[in-house]
């Protein structure tokens, strides 16, 4: 379970979240919404450590993340997968060098057992028999599904996915969807998604966080979300078109 | 603002002298920047030693006017233009146009592009797995690159020397073996590892910390050249004033 408690963040004068706390649970696909400058992907990178937050606290199954130094820090990181909104697959190598990656640095597998590895994951995200192609050469939802190899390749127990759909077209959008819902129950991963796609929230939103002006405006499920009286939370749910013509018809 | 970036690029430094995770896929990453930084500019360098020791010897020989000095000076002196200032200062220039413009855009894309992020999240020391390799490639391979172009610069000098008539093969030859000091190429090398560590930490440096996008990625990378030819130059004159 990663337990975040009242985390602050500020840029200079600009205060992007201003008391955050939140518990996400394993097994569970956790999802952080809400409209842009709302503080999501901070709050996410806050709770990864790649930013620092002026105050608060991070907790990975009771440890204490923000008051760990670089080493201790490295031991958690080993436990989590990352999908980076642009894949961030290094250029230079091949898609099994990506997800061998670090396999390669951490582990002292041997290279058969790391290449059953490879493939394992890569069969789990159906992208067998892909393994020589670049990055280059993979379309924007392959290469999300490489990065989600990647990611689970170390076998992790938190896994974050900062905008998973972005860029992506709604079929391939909803595959990667169901996959990361797939994993996370299938592995008892803590799963956490920032996103602002509706579609995710209605397909695999089992714990849905609102955030509005760096605070947390709204918690609830996708079966609650569309019951709430929340003013801000409506008008971020229903302002697109395609939801209000369904409404309209409704 | 010079103090900030230099105590942020100090503590870069100690990142990456940090215990490396796996020995051997550094070894593996150092042998490619070897091969791209060595090998990668050993045509562009050759070029240029045989044109500045050619250079000079024109150059020397049209000053020489006066009969009472031998012309094998101009052997001496193209050997100790070369050895002292020319092949490392020169060749040290232009590779931190292509070496290190070429650091600080690879390292610059995978920042903007969260490959770095990414590396950090697996619990990789990012400054030490992208930097280390180059430092290393480069400590090792420009000090020889720099050897490489002393002796075609001298080459270069002989040629163009006997070639245009300013000189003979003998007089060139008696000029480059009198006096011949070997300190010399011990200042040559040094100059040449201070130089190849601050083209590939400058620019490493750059590349690190880029932010934004495309635009910030040139901007990274014409700073590291900027920065790194500066650098060189002053302390070209700093080791000049305490080792000769």
């Amino acid at each position: 379970m990663i337990e975040v408690k009242d985390i602050y963040k500020s840029f200079g004068d600009n205060e992007v979240l201003k008391g955050i706390t939140a518990d996400f649970k394993p097994g569970v696909t956790s999802l952080i919404i809400g409209g842009s400058g709302s503080g999501k992907t901070t709050l996410m990178k806050n709770m990864v450590g790649l930013h620092e937050p002026n105050s608060g606290k991070v907790l990975y199954d009771g440890r204490d993340f923000t008051s760990m130094d670089m080493q201790e820090r490295i031991e958690i990181r080993k436990e989590i997968g990352m999908l980076f909104q642009g894949s961030a697959l290094f250029d230079s190598m091949t898609v099994e060098r990506n997800i061998r990656f670090p396999l390669d640095m951490f582990t002292n597998q041997s290279k058969a057992e790391k290449l059953e590895r490879v493939n394992f994951v890569l069969e789990r995200v159906n992208l067998a028999g892909k393994n020589d192609l670049y990055p280059s050469e993979l379309s924007g939802g392959m290469m999300k599904r490489v990065g989600i190899a990647r990611a689970i390749a170390m076998r992790p127990k938190y896994l974050f996915c900062d905008e998973p759909n972005s860029g992506l077209d709604p079929k391939s959008s909803i595959m990667i969807d169901e996959l990361l819902q797939e994993i996370t129950q299938e592995y008892d991963i803590t799963t956490v998604i920032v996103t602002h796609d509706m579609n995710s929230v209605m397909g695999i939103g089992e714990h849905i966080l609102f955030l509005h002006q760096g605070q947390k405006w709204w918690e609830g499920s996708k079966d609650e979300i569309t019951s709430t009286d929340n003013k801000e939370l409506n008008e971020f749910v229903f302002a697109t078109k395609l939801m209000e013509t369904l409404l309209k018809k409704k | 603002m010079v103090f900030y970036h230099f105590g942020k690029y100090i503590l870069m430094l100690k990142a990456v002298f940090r215990r490396p995770e796996k020995i051997s896929i550094y070894k593996n990453e150092v042998f490619k920047e070897m091969v791209a930084i060595g090998l990668g500019s050993l045509g562009i360098i050759s070029i240029i030693s045989v044109f500045i020791g050619a250079v000079t010897t024109v150059q020397t020989a049209f000053q020489l006017t006066s009969d009472l000095i031998p012309k094998s000076i101009i052997g001496s002196i193209t050997r100790d233009s070369t050895i002292l200032e020319l092949s490392p200062t020169i060749c040290s220039l232009v590779l931190a146009g292509k070496v290190g413009s070429s650091i600080a855009s690879q390292i610059g894309t995978m920042r903007v592009t969260e490959q770095i992020d990414a590396l950090e999240i697996m619990g990789i020391n990012a400054p030490g797995y992208l930097i280390l390799p180059k430092l290393l490639g480069g400590v090792i391979m420009i000090p020889i690159l720099i050897v490489i172009a002393i002796a075609l610069s001298i080459v270069g000098g002989y040629l163009a020397g006997v070639a245009s008539g300013a000189v003979t093969a003998n007089e060139f030859t008696q000029g480059l073996t009198t006096d011949f000091i070997p300190f010399t190429l011990v200042v040559a090398l040094v100059k040449a590892l201070i130089f190849a560590f601050i083209i590939t930490t400058v620019s490493a440096y750059q590349g690190f910390f880029t932010n934004g996008g495309a635009i910030e990625v040139g901007n990274s990378s014409t700073k590291a050249v900027v920065i790194s030819c500066i650098a060189i130059l002053v302390s070209d004159y700093i080791i000049a004033q305490l080792l000769l």
